[in-house]
């Protein structure tokens, strides 16, 4: 059982990894909306029916041509 | 020939079929709003939701009607955009406060955005606005409704685009971030920096704990349990010295004030444990607490971190009533020019120009012009007072019918409104206030715990040796550490409130609950309150066999224009099927006269309609003091009468006798005119009643109750109530109601239904009888812990799941009330 003497300090270890993940989670804001990106996942960002991203589709593709 | 209210409601033609493709309400009959969406045509209801529409199409942003899930919130009438004063938004004075400045050029701003109902809305303004050449980002935060906001101010200006997320239909105005959102996020962030660091530790002590148990129970090497033991204070330390902060300085902070709250058991009962177990692990042996101790720091932030959040959000709710600028004047210079200054800038002696349905900005002397002011909000009375040239006028009054020129006689701290703020802010800090369930109770609980361990101590210690009596010491302390105690109100509390806000009550303050479930009086507040506030129509009576329907359809043709609370009763109760006027005059205080079908027709005072047709006057003898008849005619005589009076709101009444059979006092307080306020007194049901009341009156009136030991709860809306608002134990503004009374309220009714009052009564007691129960329980459980501490009978596993368990219980039985 000697073994106890490494596995628990890694388990600690483990801990205070999600322990700095959550804290980083926290600190670069990403618990300020919990609701919005759900949704925000969902909306096209790069619709070519926008005018702009037409644009941008149209340079693409002359572009690649 | 008469009809009430109701009839006249069905002989209004049925709203068309097709509803509206923006905002969804019906569109009226008669009306040929449409917009291209899609390739296809589809119906508006008005000018406003058009413009939006198009300007959304325009964008290629249609996408957005895909997409949403609620139908969007109509534009409030496209105010031009001068007008709105956005202009003032960009100057450099007015921005310090709200802008921040990074680098040269970039400035960044927080906005609130009102009229955000779904996704889709949040995907509309980020696109359009992104767009924006000039617009470095913009970001929405869906759940708090706020935008951050950064621009290159070369290329676009802050007003532009304010006005661009006014062209697709919402508002959005600037807040200073640092007064409440900074502080919000940072007390969020550090609030879940020590929940994050308690709840990992404490599953990690708990783990660990469990093999020490069964470890007791089995039998475990010593060598294992000394590092077991070991690893579990390691764990503890940053919970303990880091989560349990908050506790420690708020007891301190009771203990310097002279005051037992609930903190200073809590944090006795936190370092009592941790002490004894870091004390006993070095010793090799006896009792550790280190699953307790963290489990219970833990239990106590995430109720800590419900109340917090709760309270957030209301305050977010309430922030975004409050629009932090532009009070702005038109001032007319030397050359008899416009231009638009905050209200902070005018000087006693300018001259401005107010239109009809702007707010009075100062008080001051009519010097050209004559018009209706409406001072409801100031004093109570609700019909718009007439106002001749050299009469003066108040601050924070709104012009109701034509434009006015004021001299401005009076700014700043010498007004009228200032007057007002200034009893408030003596009011709100003379409020008495109920000491709080948990608060007094705390106190003796402290007093007798301190006093029982003494007892032990000294017991044990004469009976055998000093370092038993100090092991049987502390784990008496520990046992009757007071984690139900203290969850006992947070919890009740966290969940009532979020039920209510589910009805439209929003409770802006902690002790609101508490306070009303001990309310002994209830007062009303009578225009706005009670009352819509705005007249309507509640009779027809015509003559020479004019239909009632026709009566109102003609003079609601000559009021389509009108600003005055009259002319908009009599177009609403007239609905949608109204002919065209031409030629339409307003003389002020008296009428409006206007060509329909080639008649001419006059609507207003009688002796004013009576003119036209050159026919005596003729006067309503069944005059009653709260109702106002307006008169209809045309070149032969008097066609019609309007009965016209601020109605009770509907289930009034019921809310008024409702609360009475609670075993309320209901009393009703007004600066309105004592007949008025006698009369919606008698409807109501409301036995004491008094009217023409200053502010001064209301408060005087309420001190005397509060002398004679009453808990008063008080409900308004105005201005004029505020000072009441906060001098009352606890009191609830209306939802449309001033930002003073948002302000001084400890309630807001969102909903603006009386019933949900008597709603929230019922809540707060049951949420008072959950309390109690709570208390009565965790009190129970330390009565019989303590003796079996005392005897030095209890093993660390039996506390620790009596803890659990005590706590999992007032737990639940907290979340029954949002079940309702």
């Amino acid at each position: 059982m000697r073994i106890l003497y490494l596995l628990i300090p890694m388990a600690l270890g483990v801990v205070g990894v999600a322990l700095w993940a959550f804290l980083w989670a926290v600190r670069t804001g990403q618990f300020d909306d919990l609701e919005g990106p759900a949704h925000r996942i969902l909306m096209d960002d790069d619709d070519p029916r926008i005018p702009r991203y037409r644009a941008e589709v149209e340079k693409d593709k002359s572009l690649s041509e | 020939m008469s009809a009430s209210a109701e009839s006249l409601a069905s002989t209004v033609p049925a709203p068309a079929e097709s509803a509206c493709f923006h905002c969804g309400l019906p569109v009226p009959a008669g009306t040929h709003y449409a917009a291209l969406v899609d390739g296809q045509r589809q119906p508006m209801c008005c000018h406003g939701c058009e413009a939006v529409a198009e300007a959304i199409v325009a964008a290629g942003l249609t996408d957005f009607y895909r997409h949403r899930t609620a139908p969007s919130r109509r534009p409030e009438d496209l105010i031009p955009e001068p007008l709105r004063g956005l202009a003032l938004y960009d100057r450099p004075d007015l921005q310090k406060s709200f802008v921040r400045a990074e680098g040269e050029h970039v400035r960044e701003a927080a906005l609130i955005l009102e009229g955000i109902v779904c996704a889709a809305c949040v995907w509309l303004n980020e696109r359009h606005v992104n767009y924006l050449p000039g617009v470095l980002e913009f970001r929405v935060n869906y759940s708090t409704h706020r935008a951050r906001l950064r621009w290159d101010e070369r290329q676009i200006k802050l007003s532009e685009i304010l006005a661009a997320i006014g062209a697709i239909g919402y508002v959005a105005h600037p807040f200073d971030p640092d007064r409440q959102e900074a502080l919000q996020k940072r007390e969020r962030s550090v609030a879940l920096r020590r929940l994050a660091v308690a709840g990992l530790g404490s599953m990690q002590v708990m783990m660990l704990a469990v093999g020490l148990y069964v470890g007791d129970y089995q039998g475990m090497e010593d060598w294992i349990r000394e590092f077991l033991r070991w690893i579990c204070l390691i764990l503890t330390v940053p919970v303990v010295t880091y989560s349990a902060q908050s506790f420690y300085r708020a007891a301190w902070r009771d203990l310097r004030r002279r005051q037992l709250g609930m903190d200073v058991p809590v944090s006795l009962a936190i370092l009592a444990a941790f002490i004894a177990s870091v004390w006993y692990t070095g010793q090799g042996g006896g009792e550790i607490y280190y699953d307790s101790v963290t489990m219970f720091v833990f239990f106590l932030l995430t109720g800590r971190f419900l109340e917090m959040t709760a309270r957030h959000r209301a305050a977010q709710i309430s922030e975004a009533l409050v629009r932090m600028l532009p009070a702005t004047a038109t001032r007319l210079n030397a050359a008899n020019e416009e231009e638009i200054v905050p209200i902070a800038e005018l000087a006693s002696g300018d001259r401005v120009l107010v239109r009809p349905g702007a707010t009075i900005p100062a008080d001051g002397r009519i010097i050209e012009g004559a018009s209706s002011v409406d001072e409801s909000l100031l004093t109570g009375e609700s019909l718009p007072l007439p106002r001749q040239l050299g009469e003066g006028l108040i601050g924070g009054s709104v012009n109701v019918e034509s434009p006015l020129v004021m001299r401005v006689e009076k700014v700043g701290a010498d007004t009228v409104l200032s007057a007002i703020s200034r009893l408030l802010d003596r009011a709100q800090s003379e409020k008495p206030r109920l000491a709080l369930l948990a608060d007094r109770i705390a106190g003796g609980f402290v007093a007798a715990l301190l006093a029982v361990a003494a007892v032990v101590l000294v017991a044990w210690w004469s009976l055998s040796d000093f370092d038993t009596a100090f092991r049987i010491t502390l784990s008496v302390l520990v046992v009757t550490c007071p984690c139900a105690l203290s969850l006992a109100t947070p919890t009740a509390i966290v969940a009532a409130t979020g039920a209510l806000t589910r009805l439209g009550v929003l409770t802006t303050r902690g002790h609101a609950l508490e306070t009303l479930a001990r309310a002994t009086h209830i007062i009303f507040d009578k225009t706005g309150t009670l009352t819509f506030g705005r007249p309507q129509v509640a009779a027809v009576e015509t003559s020479s066999g004019l239909e009632a329907r026709r009566g109102l359809a003609l003079a609601a043709a000559l009021e389509r224009g009108s600003e005055h609370p009259v002319g908009r009763a009599l177009a609403e109760a007239a609905g949608e099927m109204v002919p065209a006027a031409m030629e339409v005059r307003n003389t002020p205080g008296s009428g409006i006269e206007g060509w329909i079908e080639g008649r001419c027709y006059r609507v207003g005072r009688p002796e004013f309609v009576a003119a036209l047709s050159q026919s005596p006057a003729t006067e309503r003898d069944d005059f009653d003091a709260a109702s106002t008849w307006v008169a209809l005619g045309d070149e032969t005589g008097l066609l019609a009468w309007f009965r016209l009076t601020d109605t009770l709101r509907p289930g009034a009444a019921a809310a008024v006798q409702a609360l009475q059979t609670r075993g309320l006092t209901v009393e009703l307080l007004s600066g309105d005119r004592p007949e008025a306020v006698a009369h919606i007194a008698h409807e109501a049901g409301i036995a004491t009643a008094t009217g023409g009341l200053s502010p001064q009156d209301k408060l005087d009136r309420l001190r005397e109750l509060q002398r004679r030991g009453a808990v008063v709860a008080m409900v308004g809306d105005g201005v004029n109530d505020a000072p009441v608002l906060a001098a009352a134990q606890v009191s609830l503004a209306m939802g449309n109601g001033t930002q003073l009374a948002h302000a001084s309220a400890d309630m807001i009714l969102l909903s603006e239904k009386l019933e949900h009052l008597v709603g929230g009564v019922d809540m707060a007691r049951r949420t008072l009888t959950i309390m109690r129960e709570n208390f009565a329980w965790a009190i129970g459980y330390n009565l019989l812990a303590l003796p079996l501490a005392a005897g030095g009978w209890l093993t660390p596993w039996m506390s620790a799941i009596g803890m659990s368990f005590s706590s999992l219980l007032v737990v639940l039985n907290a979340l029954r009330l949002r079940r309702w």
